[in-house]
């Protein structure tokens, strides 16, 4: 897929939570063509300590809008910047990037799709693609409180939705993997979050023999497979995160689990 | 319209304007975002004789105005090189320039001269700086003797046009420097990265995985400036010049202290089209200051 470097147009911003804004994002032509898993590397400008691109997963391309959604976590100096937008600004973006998560080969398919905190985002447009082709994907989504659940109301339209929180201020009390939805049978996982989380889910899809794919957020410089800073131990030897991931299947990976 | 051709040694370029090595991959990760063919030359990751899978993550930090990494030479080594990578770039109408490492002389010159045999490849640039591998790199490149001994090697067996890389981490780099050209070297670039470090102090450790690594981006630019005007007094070869620079201004900085070209590396990372960006306006520079060769400012300081 060809890849852009474009000012996109902040169309809006929205405080999702106290630490989460939605970003939305336009340009006067149509966007390029984005796959669900995919990230964008964001300028972040008036940020002094921000020396690099921000990489930001795709929460969701709104194709009849021409919108790219960026679901941003105010986490330091740079996504807290990022926050401060205002509709009219630019932002400059470099686009698409990485690889994708796999898409059902049939409708029936059974596939979970696993968020935990602000790494819900990819799933919301993996969700929305499926949905889109006909599949009703089920969505398992954690988070610590029920202000780190974000969107429910349009995960809600593109399918199930499970919510745990470690709090039990919202749906089921505990981790993602405590959840009673996976008493059921899945095809395949996919799921992006914290690390924890992931190999925890990883875990579980091992040992009811399911097909998993995560989606890394190894620290990344260039974000175009150049700099190789971004690496992460494979089958095949150290691999970018930005180029041959973000996504990968748990099985290319050494984690212990 | 001003000429920008310049040379180093045999080897033309069509503007001065090249890619760092370890910034740019092998080209073809940039190719949407500027033609290629537009530069003057491409250097590409650094190649060992054997493979190596460098250290481990994490491999980067970002510092004020910088970065610090550790990538410590990862590639497939210069076999992989040859039969797989080689034939997607040979014909890029650009020069593409290969960035040599190694471990002893022996290895250096090896590795060289499988590369001597690639007829596409018209020049290589050695790499004695690198401060991200224990067995050699660096250590060639802080003593006069060690960086006479890779080099001497290496032009034995090497024919075309030979560039040093110089580590900005020694006393004197002029002295470096005149070692390799007295040894046969067609030019010298520099500067590689200068040794830094950074510790996060939630967990009291170096942020990076081998505790340090190497400095680079628009902090390290005055001192890579001065770095070349020293260089370019000392020396009869042309020098090539990098170190931070990020904009046509940058650029020209560096030629009027006396680089015959210039590369651009961690800019790239900022913006992948910053290469013809920067080509283009030291072309508008000079046309605006009425300069219709770009020799009219090199070393003009």
């Amino acid at each position: 897929m060809k890849k852009y470097v474009i000012d996109l147009q902040v169309r809006s911003v929205e405080q999702l939570s106290p630490k989460h804004v939605l970003l939305k994002l336009t340009d006067d032509h149509p966007l390029p063509e984005m796959l669900p898993g995919q990230f964008v590397e964001v300028r972040v400008d008036h940020s002094p300590t921000t020396f690099l691109r921000r990489p930001i997963s795709i929460n969701f391309v709104d194709k009849a809008n021409n919108e790219l959604w960026l679901l941003v976590a105010m986490i330091g100096d740079g996504t807290r910047q990022l926050g401060c937008l205002h509709a009219g600004d630019v932002l400059n973006c470099v686009l698409p990037l990485g690889n994708t998560f796999t898409m059902p080969s049939a409708r029936q398919e059974r596939v979970l799709l696993v968020g935990g905190g602000v790494g819900m985002a990819p799933m919301l447009f993996m969700g929305g693609e499926m949905h889109r082709m006909g599949c009703e994907p089920t969505f398992l989504l954690g988070g610590r409180t029920h202000t780190d659940l974000l969107e429910l109301d349009i995960f809600n339209r593109f399918g199930r939705v499970c919510v745990t929180t470690e709090d039990g201020s919202m749906g089921e009390k505990g981790f993602v993997t405590n959840h009673s939805v996976l008493n059921e049978h899945f095809d395949r996982i996919c799921t992006c979050g914290p690390k924890p989380m992931m190999m925890a889910v990883a875990r579980y899809a091992k040992q009811n023999n399911i097909d998993c794919e995560v989606s890394l957020e190894n620290m990344m410089a260039c974000g175009l497979g150049a700099c190789l800073c971004c690496v992460e131990k494979t089958t095949e030897g150290n691999l970018c995160v930005c180029k041959e991931g973000p996504v990968f299947n748990v099985n290319r990976l050494l984690w212990q689990i | 319209m001003a000429d920008l051709r310049v040379n180093i040694g045999r080897l033309a370029l069509k503007n001065p304007v090249m890619t760092a090595s370890g910034t740019f991959g092998y080209g073809l990760e940039f190719a949407d975002f500027i033609p290629l063919d537009g530069l003057g030359g491409i250097i590409v990751k650094g190649t060992t004789l054997k493979p190596r899978e460098g250290n481990d993550y994490p491999r980067m930090a970002e510092t004020a105005q910088g970065m610090l990494n550790c990538v410590g030479l990862q590639n497939k080594g210069v076999d992989y090189f040859c039969s797989h990578i080689y034939p997607q770039i040979k014909d890029i109408d650009t020069n593409m320039i290969v960035n040599v490492s190694g471990s002893s002389p022996e290895d250096y010159a090896a590795c060289a001269a499988r590369i001597d045999a690639l007829e596409n490849i018209p020049a290589i640039e050695l790499n004695i700086s690198c401060p991200n591998v224990k067995d050699g790199g660096m250590a060639f490149g802080v003593t006069c003797g060690g960086a006479e001994s890779v080099v001497k090697a290496v032009r034995e067996c090497y024919h075309k046009t030979l560039i040093v890389k110089l580590s900005p981490n020694v006393t004197n780099i002029a002295d470096i420097a005149r070692a390799c050209e007295a040894q046969g070297a067609d030019s010298v670039s520099l500067i590689n990265t200068l040794m830094g470090m950074a510790i996060d102090i939630e967990r009291r450790r170096p942020l990076l995985s081998i505790g340090t690594g190497g400095l680079s981006g628009p902090c390290v630019k005055p001192v890579a400036l001065r770095m070349v005007w020293q260089v370019a007094k000392a020396v009869k070869i042309p020098v090539v010049g990098l170190g931070g620079i990020s904009s046509a201004t940058d650029a020209i900085e560096f030629l009027m202290a006396g680089a015959t070209a210039i590369e651009i590396g961690t800019a790239n990372f900022l913006d992948p089209a910053i290469t013809i960006k920067v080509r283009d306006g030291i072309n508008l520079w000079l046309d605006a200051h009425g300069c219709r060769d770009i020799h009219e400012i090199i070393g003009c300081v």
